[in-house]
């Protein structure tokens, strides 16, 4: 099989299988538990034919282009490096998988545990496995969600709830600057692959925007592996369980970090401020966090500040810019994982045994838990750098690289000076750990008594253990392979001689990790005078920063969004109008004075004296809209009427047509709601108000008639040559309007009938069971009539529906050639129906009319839709028309096009949305009044 | 004739803001109604003013563009939806809270 293709099975059954024991966790927590292993078990056994190649030195890449133009390909690359990285995601994901088993409370399912686990293993893998930084970045942040989760395992604890959210914040604002980062790395290159992001390190550390490019990535790795000053968010992501903690926060997720510095090694390192940059927070990281974790009470604490002290110690390793220092940093890596993952698990055996994580309490368990005891006493060794354990080995590799390191030349012993502190201060924190709580007297008031864990939940910590024992006696026969082929893959080169011995002779490491041994246990065995020197020093607790400053900003956004949006539809329309103006303003200001060329045409008494109306009604409908509303609609129909004849002055019949049969539908809405609304407004606005509406109102008209004025004014050339053209041989229709609309576009129409059909349905919900309070008298306190239907009006409408209808069938028909079409059909269609509404009566009219209109309303669409998908039968494309001539009597020759079918559609719906709003408005009036009050 | 078309724009869309902007559902319907009359026309004569040649294929000459022509007309039927659908949310909202204020909140 390919070897690239298994590449992508892991990655997919790694996120496919990821909700497996959620949904098996009906059937019990073992069942959970076993097929979360298996899913880890599969994705190790897919990786297995891939070792040996690529311990041979091969670099497998597997890429499928998916957004080529954006530089994004789905492309995994599995060499030394990430091959290192998948071993520990799955080695120590199936240790951890056993111990949270045992570590878990009974009464947890389990199943939402191991798929968050899951899921951020496959998250890591796809961060490890990327050959796309793109896609680097998106797994990234899986990882930095899932563990969010994790950490809020326990969300119905504030301080899990807390912790989950700075971790998010810090490591999830890490992964945006990473994001930025990684988009000027793949602008500097011109590529986001590894392979030829690798080959190209001299030309991008020489590029302009080096220097911000490396501060933006360098943003991403110093959060998630929390470095000085991002490390806070780590020890209070300790309120994970501690299979959380064990897994993702000391072996792989806070590895990410480093890991990506060891990716991108060829490309980023080798320049001064990689140097200062990387080397200089890895070595404040390193002695503080090894300072804070001396002073803690808590032993998880403590182990979580070794942590950050460590992953400085790596990242001071990756800094220092010699060959010998990366195989360092990566031997730490595989270390420091192993002892940190047993050590977090011995920790929660006590956590679980003991019921406390206090070293105040917890003393003197070596009596009580031998084994446990004995196996945490390795480990921590190993965290101190005792010889024969793997910690001694890189710690001395550690030292070897700070003597004589090229960069301090004339002061020498600073860096080694330096080292050696932070060593004794690993050795003091570690002896801490094993005197306070396995030693050091007896328990002091433990909810618990504390005994041996059941024998498989101690099985990992005993794994990992003898894999610290082995690689610290047997380093040559055991790591060292693995250990080549990842430093080589960080370095893309040969690597330099070295030798993995447990003893080198009597030489500068050596007597430097003697001092540091020495100088531990003194630290130590003074700790009393170092705690009250302590606890006299101001500290200060990050959390609790954090959250003000978490506060504080929550607060600003709260009051920024409350000015531009205090829930008033007023306020919020203003601000909106005068954005809009300004914007416009400034283009006009700024734009170049090409306008006014050509010559306009000459007013004329018609124009004026149509223009004398609309000011007038407009003027009307503004000053008389509060006191006399049926007034203000009477304005507002009459500005509408002046449209229509504009249309018509200016050859457009069929807008006349339907702004016409638009303009009594909408009077006669705006009617009917005008009998429910109050029938006048309150006195409510303040004058500086008025003030400012009518400034934005008078803008705004200035700005839109401006606007008309030029553009009418300038120089014009039609696109519709096309349409002009094409309307008679393509869509059988002379009415170039109407062939548009169901031809030519009649895609768009399809878009636009259907928006209006949600309008009907909308309408058909608004209006469902609504119980309005029916007035008695009008605005002037004149009754209403009690006649509903006079009689002249009944004996003039019943002849005049046949009619009325004729009339629309006949606009129907000839819409494709002359002034019509179903839009304006429609719309007569609904005005004659409402007027036998209006004027029969509503009980004469719903015998007449179809019950069921969203129904006939979904038939119009499927019409309008099925006649574009007949097209797809005879092989043309959607919406294809055919055409061919008819003669009817007394209407004469038509074209019969297939749009007609599509308009016949267009046609309905408009039919059935009129009568859906109207007729529903008028349903209102006999139900409400059963339910009639009498506001007044 | 562009100056009178452009004041009448003009005039249309000042009268639809400064309805938009009350505090009541009725000017607000009428205001949304003057400025669809606005908006409508402005597409309309981005076509040009031409008289007396209607888009109806016969032998003239010159035909007035009618891709706005088209545009305006699923505008004009469009901006009727609009305003029946503000028309029955201001009735719902009447309906709901007791008060055509804008802003009214629902009943308690």
């Amino acid at each position: 099989m390919d070897t690239g293709f298994l590449l992508i099975l892991i990655m997919a059954t790694a996120f496919g299988a990821s909700p497996v024991p959620l949904l098996l966790q009906r059937m019990g927590r073992s069942s959970s538990a076993l097929s979360a292993a298996s899913v880890m078990a599969i994705c190790l056994a897919l990786l297995i034919p891939l070792i040996s190649p690529v311990m041979e030195g091969m670099t497998i890449v597997a890429s499928y282009p998916w957004l080529p133009d954006w530089g994004l390909a789905l492309a995994f690359r599995l060499d030394g490096l990430s091959l290192l990285f998948c071993l520990l995601i799955f080695g120590i994901g199936l240790l951890v998988t056993l111990y949270a088993y045992y570590y878990l409370p009974e009464t947890d399912t389990l199943g939402r545990f191991y798929t968050l686990l899951l899921l951020f293993m496959a998250a890591m893998l796809g961060v490890v496995l990327s050959e796309n930084l793109l896609m680097m970045v998106m797994f990234w942040e899986i990882t930095s969600l899932s563990s969010f989760l994790l950490i809020g395992y326990n969300h119905h604890q504030y301080e899990s709830r807390l912790a989950a959210r700075i971790a998010l914040a810090v490591t999830g604002g890490g992964g945006l600057a990473l994001f930025a980062g990684v988009l000027l790395l793949g602008h500097i290159a011109g590529s986001f692959e590894l392979s030829t992001l690798l080959g190209e390190g001299d030309r991008i550390r020489n590029h302009g925007l080096y220097a911000p490019m490396l501060i933006l990535i360098l943003l991403g790795v110093f959060t998630k592996s929390a470095q000085f000053p991002f490390h806070f968010w780590l020890p209070q992501a300790m309120a994970a369980p501690t299979p959380v903690s064990s897994y993702l926060h000391s072996a792989t997720m806070v590895k990410a970090g480093v890991f990506l510095l060891a990716r991108l090694y060829p490309v980023l390192a080798d320049s001064d401020l990689w140097f200062w940059l990387v080397s200089g927070t890895g070595a404040v990281t390193l002695v503080y966090a090894a300072y804070l974790a001396f002073y803690r009470y808590d032993f998880k604490g403590l182990l979580a500040y070794s942590t950050i002290s460590h992953l400085g110690l790596i990242t001071l390793l990756l800094g220092l810019n010699t060959k010998l220092s990366v195989v360092a940093a990566v031997f730490h890596i595989i270390n420091h994982a192993i002892f940190k993952a047993s050590l977090f698990m011995a920790a929660g055996i006590v956590d679980h045994e003991c019921g406390t994580r206090d070293m105040r309490r917890v003393n003197g368990l070596f009596k009580f838990m031998p084994i446990t005891a004995t196996l945490a006493i390795v480990a921590a060794g190993s965290m101190a750098g005792v010889p024969l354990l793997n910690g001694f080995l890189s710690k001395e590799m550690f030292f070897a690289e700070t003597v004589g390191h090229p960069f301090f030349e004339e002061i020498s012993w600073l860096l080694p000076a330096f080292a050696t502190v932070a060593g004794m201060l690993a050795v003091a924190y570690s002896a801490r750990f094993i005197h306070d709580v396995f030693f050091n007297g007896d328990p002091v008031d433990l909810p618990r008594q504390p005994h041996e864990p059941p024998r498989w939940m101690r099985a990992p910590v005993e794994v990992l253990v003898l894999l610290c024992l082995l690689v610290g006696i047997f380093p040559q026969w055991s790591v060292a392979p693995l250990l080549n082929v990842a430093a080589s893959a960080v370095l893309q080169d040969v690597l330099p001689e070295y030798q993995l011995a447990v003893w080198h002779g009597f030489s500068a490491p050596f007597v430097m990790s003697l001092v540091a041994m020495a100088g531990g246990i003194v630290l130590y065995a003074m700790r009393r005078y170092l705690y009250a020197i302590y606890d006299h020093l101001p500290s200060v607790h990050t959390a609790i920063v954090f959250e003000r400053f978490h506060n504080v900003l929550a607060a600003f956004a709260a009051r920024v969004t409350n000015i531009m949006d205090n829930l008033s539809l007023q306020r919020y329309l203003s601000l909106f109008i005068a954005f809009a103006l300004i914007y416009g303003g400034w283009a006009w200001f700024f734009a170049p004075a090409t306008l006014l060329s050509t010559q306009t045409q000459p007013a004329d008494l018609t124009g004026l004296g149509a223009l004398t109306t609309l000011l007038l009604s407009t003027l009307g409908v503004v000053l008389l809209h509060r006191k006399q509303r049926l007034t203000a609609i009477v304005f507002t129909g009459v500005a509408g009427l002046v449209v229509a004849l504009t249309f018509i002055r200016f050859s457009a019949p069929d807008l006349a047509l339907t702004q016409l049969a638009v303009e009594v539908v909408t009077i006669v809405l705006m009617l009917l709601a005008l009998y429910y609304l109050p029938q006048t407004s309150p006195r409510e606005d303040s004058v500086p108000r008025l003030m400012r509406d009518a400034t934005l109102a008078i803008a705004a008209g200035a700005g839109l008639g401006a606007v008309t004025f030029a553009m009418l004014a300038s120089p014009f050339e039609t696109i519709s040559g096309f349409y002009l053209d094409q309307s008679i041989s393509g869509g059988g229709g002379a009415n170039v309007v109407n062939v548009i609309l169901v031809d030519f576009r009649g895609f768009d129409t399809l878009g636009e009938i259907t928006v209006l059909a949600m309008v009907g349905l909308a309408a058909h919900a608004l209006l469902d069971r609504l119980v309005l309070a029916k007035p008695v008298s009008d605005a002037n306190g004149y009754r209403w009539a009690d006649e509903k239907h006079p009689l002249l009006l009944e004996m003039l409408m019943r002849p005049l529906l046949p009619l009325a209808l004729a009339v629309s069938l006949f606009i129907f028909l000839r819409g494709h050639n002359l002034p019509g079409g179903g839009f304006v059909a429609g719309l007569i269609t609904g005005v004659a129906l409402i007027l036998q509404y209006l004027g029969v009566g509503i009980n004469f009219a719903q015998a007449r009319v179809p019950q069921r209109l969203p129904v006939l309303l979904a038939t119009g669409l499927a019409c309008a839709f099925g006649i574009g998908v007949a097209s797809w039968i005879f092989g043309y494309p959607y919406l294809t028309t055919t055409h061919s001539h008819v003669h009817l009597p007394l209407i004469g020759d038509i074209e019969l096009a297939s749009a007609l079918v599509f308009d016949l559609g267009v046609y309905i719906v408009v039919v059935c949305v009129v009568l859906m709003v109207l007729a529903g408005l008028g349903r209102l009036s006999e139900s409400s009044s059963l339910a009639t009050g009498g506001e007044n | 004739m562009e100056a009178l078309l452009a004041s009448a724009i003009g005039m249309l869309a000042a009268c639809g803001v400064f309805l938009l902007l009350r505090a009541r559902t009725f000017p607000v319907i009428l205001g949304l109604t003057m400025l669809s009359y606005a908006v409508n026309l402005f597409l309309f004569v981005s076509g040009r003013l031409v008289f007396n040649a209607p888009p109806l294929l016969r032998n003239y000459e010159r035909y007035a563009d009618p891709l706005p022509q088209a545009l305006v007309l699923t505008a004009i039927v469009i901006g009727f939806g609009m305003t029946a659908y503000l028309i029955m949310l201001s009735l719902r909202a009447l309906s709901e809270s007791g008060d055509d204020h804008v802003d009214a909140k629902e009943k308690s």
